[in-house]
């Protein structure tokens, strides 16, 4: 137990690494997510099936393929990035997935009515999604867009054995060094994660209640 | 030839073991140390007695053994080979054959860097013999006999690096197996830390130029010099010492002497050497001297 809290910093370090994960792949996702959910709803025949097509192949792909083909496979095609940005990548391409079937269902909520009120007043397809139907759809998919956060959160974790040093890295740094500790290092990484877990729910519960009242 | 031979006698009191009583077990411990002196023959005697780890994995007739699987020289199991080869394999044959048990009954387990620890507590395996360094941390909670091979951490580059010696490291990006002693020492000189799951993704990273440099024990990275030897070496002298010692489960501290005992043995009679040069003699490594052993308490 020593050995984790003489060494806090590194702990800290490693959940800081864990948090950049998160938040880039997590705000890179929404806004790529986004934009292939209005794509497979749009009006444009080409789009809306490569939108569709990207939701299927990725999002039956798991997450450790997609970071074999991005640590290992881009190198072999002589692309070289830092190592964070690949891991963001690699997880922003299979979160994307997630979040574009999540507001897809929200989109799917929001009344035909809405959208077709809204083309008749005049506006554009662009338009009436931006202040029409998204404001409306993201509303209504708070809940399943969280869990998909959520699981981005957990699936950092991933990029522990592709060179990354965050939380779970660290961990097995220090069981593997601190055999005799094994259940407090768990215990502290553990931690860890569900700390990060119930702010992301906290966030999206209280976005639910404020969202409730103006609707 | 000798050491073929005498396995073949192991296999043979081996399968009288399975079938018969204690007395029988008490001539296998003896009558397979006769060659070495008096004192590992009282030990052998004594050990195989009624209750001690040894007598049961004897009786039994199969013995697991953790070894790696992603080792060139020391433990490497390719994906269409039956058994893993190397040098702790080898080991491993070797403790087997002292139990009466032949190289076809041992089932080998493929173990990672961080669940040795774990796979003896709960006695997955009954033996770990995976270049697992000595530490008086894991001594806390499993037993390590030996030490049977002492080396220390190098650095493999692809050629023409500019990394000569550990002193050029700082900055750069080294790769090793996550959670491994390796990457806490460069970690500690300075080097970004690049962990991965096995070190053969870890070398593919040096050899495709996405990291600067591979670390680990230098037994290890010779093995994958061998293997490309236009496009990889290893430079500079070792920095650490990393001991080699085989782990066994606490619950059987009776185990530590008979490991000793077999390992000086095969020492003595040339077995050691002749394993050493079948698996990481052909790296060009140098057969070493065999190492002062700790002693068991």
């Amino acid at each position: 137990m020593d050995a984790v809290f003489s060494q806090f910093d590194l702990v800290l370090k490693a959940f800081l690494l864990t948090l950049e994960l998160f938040l880039l792949a997590g705000v890179l996702s929404l806004a790529f997510g986004t934009l292939l959910a209005a794509a497979r709803v749009g009006p444009v025949a080409v789009l809306r099936r490569a939108a569709g097509l990207y939701v299927t192949l990725v999002r039956s792909t798991p997450l450790l393929i997609i970071f074999i083909f991005v640590f290992f496979g881009l190198p072999q095609m002589d692309i070289q990035l830092p190592f964070l940005v690949k891991g963001v990548v690699s997880l922003t391409f299979y979160t994307s997935s997630f979040v574009c079937e999540a507001i897809r269902s929200g989109i799917n909520a929001v009344s035909v009515g809405q959208a077709e009120a809204s083309r008749a007043i005049g506006l554009t397809f662009g338009q009436s999604m931006r202040y029409v139907v998204l404001p409306q759809a993201l509303r209504a998919v708070v809940p399943p867009l969280a869990s998909v956060l959520i699981a981005l959160a957990k699936n950092t974790s991933v990029a522990a054995g592709f060179g990354l040093l965050e939380a779970t890295a660290r961990m097995r740094y220090f069981t593997n060094d601190q055999a005799d500790a094994r259940t407090w290092i768990f215990l502290t990484f553990a931690i860890g994660y569900i700390v990060i877990v119930e702010l992301i729910s906290a966030g999206a519960g209280s976005l639910e209640r404020r969202w409730k009242v103006a609707r | 030839m000798r050491n073929i031979r005498s396995k073949t006698l192991l296999a043979a009191v081996g399968l009288a073991l399975s079938v018969s009583s204690l007395a029988a077990c008490g001539n296998a411990g003896s009558s397979d140390s006769e060659s070495v002196d008096v004192k590992v023959d009282d030990k052998a005697a004594s050990s195989f007695d009624d209750g001690t780890r040894m007598k049961e994995l004897a009786d039994a007739g199969k013995i697991t053994i953790g070894v790696k699987f992603d080792q060139p020289g020391i433990g490497f199991k390719g994906a269409t080979d039956d058994a893993p080869k190397g040098f702790d394999p080898e080991m491993g044959k070797i403790l087997a054959a002292s139990l009466g048990i032949p190289a076809d009954k041992i089932t080998w387990k493929e173990t990672i860097s961080d669940n040795r620890e774990p796979f003896l507590q709960k006695g997955e395996v009954d033996l770990v013999i995976a270049s697992y360094s000595i530490t008086d941390d894991r001594r806390k909670v499993v037993g390590q006999a030996g030490p049977y091979y002492v080396t220390g951490q190098q650095l493999l580059v692809k050629k023409g690096s500019d990394i000569k010696s550990v002193d050029d490291i700082k900055g750069k990006e080294v790769c090793s197996v996550t959670g491994s002693t390796s990457l806490d020492n460069v970690e500690a000189k300075g080097a970004k830390p690049r962990g991965f799951d096995t070190y053969s993704e870890c070398r593919d990273q040096v050899a495709d130029g996405s990291v600067d440099s591979m670390t680990t024990d230098g037994a290890i990275l010779l093995g994958y010099a061998a293997l490309d030897p236009d496009n990889l070496e290893v430079v500079g002298d070792p920095f650490s010492e990393e001991r080699y010692g085989i782990g066994y489960s606490k619950d059987s501290p009776e185990m530590c002497q008979w490991i000793t005992d077999t390992i000086k043995k095969a020492e003595d009679d040339g077995t050691y050497d002749k394993a050493f040069e079948a698996t990481l003699g052909k790296s060009g490594v140098d057969t070493p001297e065999a190492p002062k052993m700790d002693a068991c308490t």
